[in-house]
């Protein structure tokens, strides 16, 4: 099992070495580099040289790489061109926001979606079973956006029951340890800011849940048939086993296996889908910030966002890789 | 034969499955034996006869819905006769596993394969006998041993694509008899096996049965099974039972033309080179309905009108004893009828010469030959 988790993880060596390649690629192709950014616009042409030549940017393409792997390695990600302060601070003061939406959603599509699947499946051609196959398609071909926005207008706006915006009401104070709101506020015990901080989560957390919980009710139903007719689930029921028993360790544990793997795909999705969610429900994530960096052409911002959430999401993924072998031995022996 | 009454009783079970859009599919159709304590009775036919729905109408694991199930089986318990087929799937689930045990024909895919084998083993034993931690995985290493299959500890901790087929399907009877049932049913639980494992396999079952006195329904297509196994022998077709004997007297005189053509069709060392099989004509889909004749009689080669005349019953062969056939013209006189059966509704095209009596003593000396 440890053999299987470091050999794992080592193989995300080549995987962030070929994501770092692509990423400096991109950026060393996008127009107007930084002798038009930091020159005025009436500099000659010798003085552009001059100053790529004093960057280092005339230098080969692999002694470029190497010097801006060394500098992430230094943890240095070049700084905001809007607002100046460094990439990965503006990163760590956004990025525990997103975090929280995205695990809000994605907990909300687990834990109705993996039920849901199971019911459809065991009542295969019930009502149940057309609803959560109907409604999933409808989940999958309504918009974020468009879902986020009939859900502010309908549970905030008209029937004022939620909060339409912010990830805290405004005048409420919170002590900061980590920027992740529910986390501190458990920690330090200010359970107001728990219940403020969860409740301005709901909106927009069901909003982003919408395509992940589709994907994993149909994941799960088919997933559930699937094993239904397996013959290892006749055996346990030749076995007198109890239902619960036979529905926990013979069918679940075996159906859970492809909707893992989907997890953990689907997680990658949500950061992207985060930055339409949060812009509707002026959450203060990286979505907004990653909006306007596109809008502003702010590169040096872009670019360390885009590291930084593909680590995450390659970690995630790796996380899912090991909970996958913990659930299914034959994955480990190979 | 033993005369107690026996443990087992099975009576006019039917089975019907319905689907909508579809004609309504008789697999079972009034099938009658009985299961004695410490004998092996054999449920052969070949594929689509019914054999494997019958098993598993018997230990109530065919589906709630679209299935319609007829018919008693009573099975003599220490409290009383119950009647398997009108049981809550609440008081089946007690008796299965614990007075009835099944051992399925794929063991590789009849086993969790995210699940130990131990704790496979050890729910079983947690269920009915209320085995837990410690005690269950001592019984549960002991039940392995027993099944053969060394160093059970260290087995009892791998999963089943770590196991060898023959081990797997071990396991499988291992689970099987760890409540000693009194009842086992085992369908077609060598064909996913290679043939040395196979007579192991069934070597193991024979001495369970003889030991623990289980009564054990061996359901096979395989004669080779029936001979070295089967103490008393149901011939099924087309969902029902066509001839029933003991052993040495199925082999020695089949009486109804289709158990004489599967005794028939068996490959023979000693045959000349070059000398074609002898099948059974024609498949299972050639049936006519029992109400309309004998099921059998599109394939038969000596059927005549009287055939025709509503499903024949059963009745005692020539030997009489507990030898009985479902035929109003069994293989004894089936040499007289040729021209008489070429003018019958479906006519076969080209009779083959029909066996003669001493070809048939033949194959049969070779069957005892393998028991």
């Amino acid at each position: 099992m440890l053999r299987f988790i470091v050999r794992r993880t080592l193989q995300l060596i080549p995987t962030l070495g070929g994501l770092s390649i692509l990423l400096f690629a991109w950026l060393q192709r996008l127009p107007g580099g930084p002798e038009y950014a930091l020159l005025p616009d009436d500099a000659t042409q010798e003085q552009r040289e001059a100053l790529r030549r004093a960057l280092g940017l005339d230098e080969p393409f692999t002694v470029q790489y190497l010097a801006f792997l060394r500098r992430i390695a230094q943890g240095d990600l070049g700084a905001s061109l809007q607002t100046g302060r460094p990439v990965l601070t503006e990163f760590w003061t956004r990025f525990p926001a997103t975090f929280e939406l995205s695990m809000t959603a994605m907990l909300i599509a687990v834990s109705v979606g993996i039920p849901l699947g199971y019911l459809a499946a065991r009542r295969r051609g019930s009502a149940l079973d057309f609803a959560a196959v109907g409604g999933s398609l409808l989940g999958i071909c309504t918009p974020v956006f468009f879902l986020a926005f009939i859900l502010k207008v309908v549970f905030a706006e008209t029937l004022g029951w939620l909060p339409s915006a912010f990830r805290l009401s405004p005048g409420l104070t919170r002590t900061d340890i980590t920027g992740f709101v529910l986390l501190d506020a458990v920690m330090t015990r200010e359970w107001d800011v728990v219940w403020d901080g969860f409740v301005h989560l709901i909106l927009p957390g069901l909003a982003l849940a919408s395509i992940p919980l589709a994907v994993i009710v149909r994941m799960t139903r088919a997933s559930v048939l699937e094993v239904l007719g397996e013959d290892y689930v006749r055996t346990a029921d030749a076995k007198g086993l109890h239902p619960g028993t036979v529905r926990t360790r013979h069918v679940m544990r075996n159906a859970m296996l492809p909707v893992v793997t989907a997890v953990g795909l689907l997680t990658g999705s949500l950061f992207a889908g985060a930055v339409l969610t949060e812009s509707v429900f002026a959450f203060p994530g990286i979505g907004s910030f990653v909006y306007s960096a596109t809008q502003e052409r702010d590169y040096p911002a872009l670019t360390g966002f885009i590291l930084l959430i593909a680590t995450m999401y390659v970690l995630i993924n790796l996380l899912v890789d090991i909970s996958y072998s913990l659930l299914d031995p034959r994955v480990r022996a190979q | 034969m033993s005369s107690s009454t026996p443990l087992l009783t099975v009576d006019e079970l039917s089975v019907v499955f319905r689907r909508r859009g579809a004609e309504a599919t008789r697999a079972v159709d009034g099938v009658s034996f009985t299961l004695e304590e410490g004998r092996v009775t054999g449920l052969v036919g070949e594929s689509g006869c019914g054999k494997s729905v019958t098993s598993l109408a018997l230990m109530g694991l065919l589906p709630d819905r679209g299935v319609t199930v007829g018919g008693s089986a009573a099975l003599r318990l220490p409290d009383g006769d119950v009647d398997l087929l009108s049981l809550s799937q609440r008081r089946l689930r007690d008796l299965r596993g614990s007075q009835l045990a099944m051992i399925f024909q794929d063991p590789l895919s009849s086993l969790n394969p995210v699940v130990p084998i131990g704790r496979q083993v050890t729910e079983i034993l947690r269920r009915h006998r209320g085995l837990g931690g410690e005690r269950a995985r001592k019984e549960a290493a002991d039940l392995l041993y027993r099944v053969g299959i060394p160093d059970p500890t260290r087995r009892l901790r791998e999963y089943p694509h770590q196991l060898s087929g023959g081990m797997r399907q071990r396991a499988l009877i291992a689970m099987a008899v760890a409540c000693r049932p009194r009842l086992m049913i085992a369908d077609e639980p060598t064909t996913a096996l290679d043939v040395t494992i196979q007579a192991q396999i069934l070597e193991l079952l024979r001495d369970l049965v003889t030991e623990e006195g289980t009564a054990l329904l061996m359901i096979t297509h395989d004669l080779g099974v029936v001979a070295g196994l089967c103490d008393d022998i149901n011939v099924l077709y087309a969902g029902r039972a066509v001839e029933r004997a003991p052993r040495s007297e199925l082999f020695a005189d089949p009486t109804h033309p289709y158990t004489v053509g599967l005794l028939g069709s068996i490959p023979r060392l000693d045959a000349p080179r070059g000398d074609p099989l002898t099948p059974v004509r024609g498949s299972v889909n050639d049936n006519i309905a029992w109400s309309d004749g004998c099921a059998f009689a599109p394939r038969c080669d000596h059927y005549t009108m009287d055939c025709l005349q509503g499903a024949p019953a059963l009745v005692e062969a020539a030997g009489g004893g507990a030898h009985t056939h479902r035929c109003v013209n069994p293989g004894a006189d089936a040499e007289r009828e040729p021209e008489e059966a070429a003018g019958a509704r479906t006519g076969p095209e080209e009779a083959p010469a029909p066996e003669t009596g001493a070809e048939r003593t033949a194959a049969v000396d070779d069957e005892e030959g393998r028991a």
